[in-house]
């Protein structure tokens, strides 16, 4: 669609007088990632990426350590999503000790969903209400005094404290299933190293039902708002794509465990219910010299057009439906908001569905994904806490040794992978990891080039005019890097430079928000 | 029964100097009385950690920082509407702000110690420099919360500057 805009053409480059643009590092977002643009002497753009410029080093972390430290040792690669990394590799470990899937216990089994939703719930509840709902409430353009969470709960004060208590409340089944609120064991190799006792369960019980209304509440709100203004909702930043993640045997949403469902922009099915054990035949990750962040794609349908996105779009587009009735019928309203008026959207013709379309490609319908599935996590967690099996003892299972182990996860960002093999002393030899943001790479780079060809180009670029990229790219909620931080140390940085890199402007945004020009 | 010292050292213990928070709290773990004071950590500060703020008499954060020449600073914290929306992470200062919007109450009396760091590479180990501007910054700390506690915020606001 915009992939002419990837590359300038070498031509002009050579001839034209151009100028880059670079918005380094985009707010809000986690980690170090820069956008650039290449603008010929009318402010038309050549070329607009989004840069990742931070090498990771995830799996040299991982290699020579001993298995069973994984659990505990991959939250580190990230905080924001650490039960995420935690789990992935609590399923990978399960394998190594001759552990698959079905032989977790029950009771394994369903603390370890109740810990995840407690993650995606707090997870996805930080990016609406903290993130995102500065930019729509106030506006994409609006000062930039007013888009930050501060400001929402000054003019808000309802919705920023919901935000806060519906955070604590994920933040606190994540401390009653896992012992601690950050590092803790609760997930390792073959089960769960507790159960949750009375106390804990009446204690999450207590304030269930008011999480489930607040949450009822922000999938009202997202819907409000983006029905406002329904065409420029519908068309900001949005790209027609494949999507991809994990879902149940029948055709559920599922954020734990299932197997790879994969759907084309019309609706039709790629792959459904892959064993995700053979990932490497269905998916391969293409180098590009520009950025450190890989480039995912279905290996049949090739690197130009089988790119796909993750997370909350995805799941929510890709599944028959959800089996808790709140976020059930908000995915129904969700899937008819462009005009269908049945209960399974996927059943329907295409031309009955989202925007005349089978599928929901608006990238600000993230948003709109992401609350739906809080209110599924919340409604979820409520039915958990209803399980006997959460209090049972009955918490590991055993095998045989094996060398390798898989272990995939929807993360609150979309599918995550950890791969690992082992020696025959239990130390790990080699891993591989694709996180979600990875498979979000190519998706976020069309965003931008769409927001860059559409709202840009041509214009004199402006401070708020520039937010416009940093909103398509936040709407994906990706997490560029992982848990580090100091005081002072993210400016942004904007620099407007000739073909022949002379500095024309600078526009600096300090930490504390000062802007120097 | 909330504790009425909350020191909340933050930062990932495998990114480098980045571990200086959770560190400086072990430290405070094996040679201070934690009768009076609670030890919290976390990766980052958020939205959240303003409802831990609840009740607190004082409160310190740690952090690393690479601003700043000396080993450490220490500096009282009051509430910020200060932007500070660069990543998923918040400022100790916009943390009392929220404290502050959300409960309609003034935050407690707050401070945040500063240790000067250098880097912050996923899986490094800490830097000697940082390593020797750490142990000053946790006998301050041990020195400061070994006085009573009426005693403490008047020293600690003498220490400190304001922000």
């Amino acid at each position: 669609m915009y992939e002419h805009l990837e590359t300038a053409d070498p031509n002009l480059t050579k001839t034209a007088n151009l100028k880059r643009v670079v918005v380094d590092p985009v707010s809000r977002v986690e980690g170090h990632g820069k956008v650039t643009l290449l603008l010929d002497e009318n402010n038309k753009v050549q070329q607009a990426r989004l840069h990742i410029v931070e090498f990771r080093g995830f799996e040299k972390f991982i290699q020579g350590r001993p298995y069973w430290e994984l659990p505990v040792l991959v939250q580190r690669l990230c905080g924001i999503c650490p039960v995420s990394h935690h789990l992935a590799a609590a399923k990978a470990i399960d394998q190594l000790v001759g552990v698959d899937p079905a032989d977790l216990t029950p009771a394994a089994d369903k603390l370890r969903r109740l810990l995840h939703f407690g993650q995606v719930l707090q997870s996805h509840a930080l990016h609406f209400f903290h993130l995102s709902s500065p930019d729509l409430l106030f506006g994409f353009e609006s000062d930039i005094a007013k888009r930050n969470v501060v400001a929402v709960l000054t003019d808000y004060p309802d919705i920023g404290l919901q935000g806060v208590k519906l955070r604590k409340y994920g933040q606190e089944v994540i401390r009653m299933v896992s012992g601690k609120r950050v590092h803790g064991t609760g997930a390792i190799a073959g089960g769960m190293n507790k159960a949750l006792s009375k106390e804990e369960r009446d204690y999450l019980l207590q304030d269930i039902a008011q999480i489930i209304d607040w949450a009822e509440a922000s999938v009202a709100l997202i819907k409000k708002v983006h029905t406002s203004n329904l065409p420029y909702y519908d068309e900001f930043a949005t790209i027609r794509s494949n999507y991809l993640g994990l879902i149940k045997p029948n055709g559920a949403l599922e954020l734990y465990h299932g197997g790879i469902r994969a759907k084309n922009a019309n609706g039709e099915t790629l792959v459904d219910h892959f064993d995700y054990c053979h990932y490497t035949d269905l998916i391969h990750e293409e180098v590009r010299s520009w950025s450190y962040m890989k480039f995912p794609y279905l290996t049949a349908i090739g690197k130009a057009d089988g790119w796909y996105r993750v997370g909350p779009l995805a799941r929510v587009n890709n599944c028959d439906f959800i089996d808790t009735p709140l976020a059930e019928a908000a995915r129904v309203e969700f899937k008819q908001h462009g005009g269908a008026d049945s209960l399974s959207a996927a059943a329907l013709p295409p031309s009955m569905t989202a925007g005349g379309e089978a599928m929901v490609h608006s990238t600000l319908a993230f948003h709109w994904a992401r609350l739906i599935e809080l209110l599924h996590c919340a409604e979820s967690i409520n039915v958990l806490l209803h399980d006997p099996d959460i209090m049972s003892n009955d918490l590991v299972a055993q095998g045989e040794k094996r060398y390798e182990g898989i272990g995939v996860i929807e993360a609150p960002r979309g599918t995550l992978f950890h791969h690992y093999q082992v020696d025959e002393n239990d130390i790990v030899t080699k891993a591989n990891l694709i996180v979600s943001t990875t498979s979000n790479n190519m998706g976020m780079n069309e965003s931008v080039r769409q927001v860059a060809a559409e709202y840009l180009s041509g214009q004199e670029l402006t401070e708020p005019l520039l937010n416009n990229l940093e909103v398509a790219i936040r709407a994906y909620d990706p997490c560029l890097s992982c848990a580090t931080h100091a005081v002072g140390k993210m400016p942004l940085q904007l620099e407007l430079v000739d073909a022949q890199g002379a500095m024309v402007d600078k526009l600096v945004r300090h930490g504390d928000g000062r802007i120097e020009h | 029964m909330t504790k009425p010292i909350l020191v909340f050292g933050y930062g990932n213990l495998s990114r480098g100097d980045d571990a200086v928070g959770p560190l400086l709290l072990e430290y405070l773990e094996q040679r201070t009385d934690l009768e009076q004071i609670e030890l919290q950590t976390d990766f980052q500060l958020q939205i959240e950690h303003a409802l831990d703020l609840q009740d607190r008499e004082l409160v310190i954060f740690v952090d690393a920082s690479v601003a700043g020449d000396n080993a450490f600073s220490f500096n009282r914290l009051h509430p910020c509407h200060d932007n500070s929306y660069t990543s998923h992470a918040m400022s100790p200062a916009a943390l009392l702000q929220v404290f502050e919007t959300v409960t309609g109450q003034p935050p407690p009396p707050s401070f945040l110690l500063s240790i000067k760091a250098e880097s912050f590479e996923l899986g490094e180990d800490i830097k000697k420099n940082t390593s020797a501007n750490l142990h000053q910054a946790c006998r301050f700390t041990e020195n400061l919360l070994a006085l009573p506690i009426a005693k403490i915020f008047d020293h600690a606001a003498q220490r400190s500057s304001i922000r």
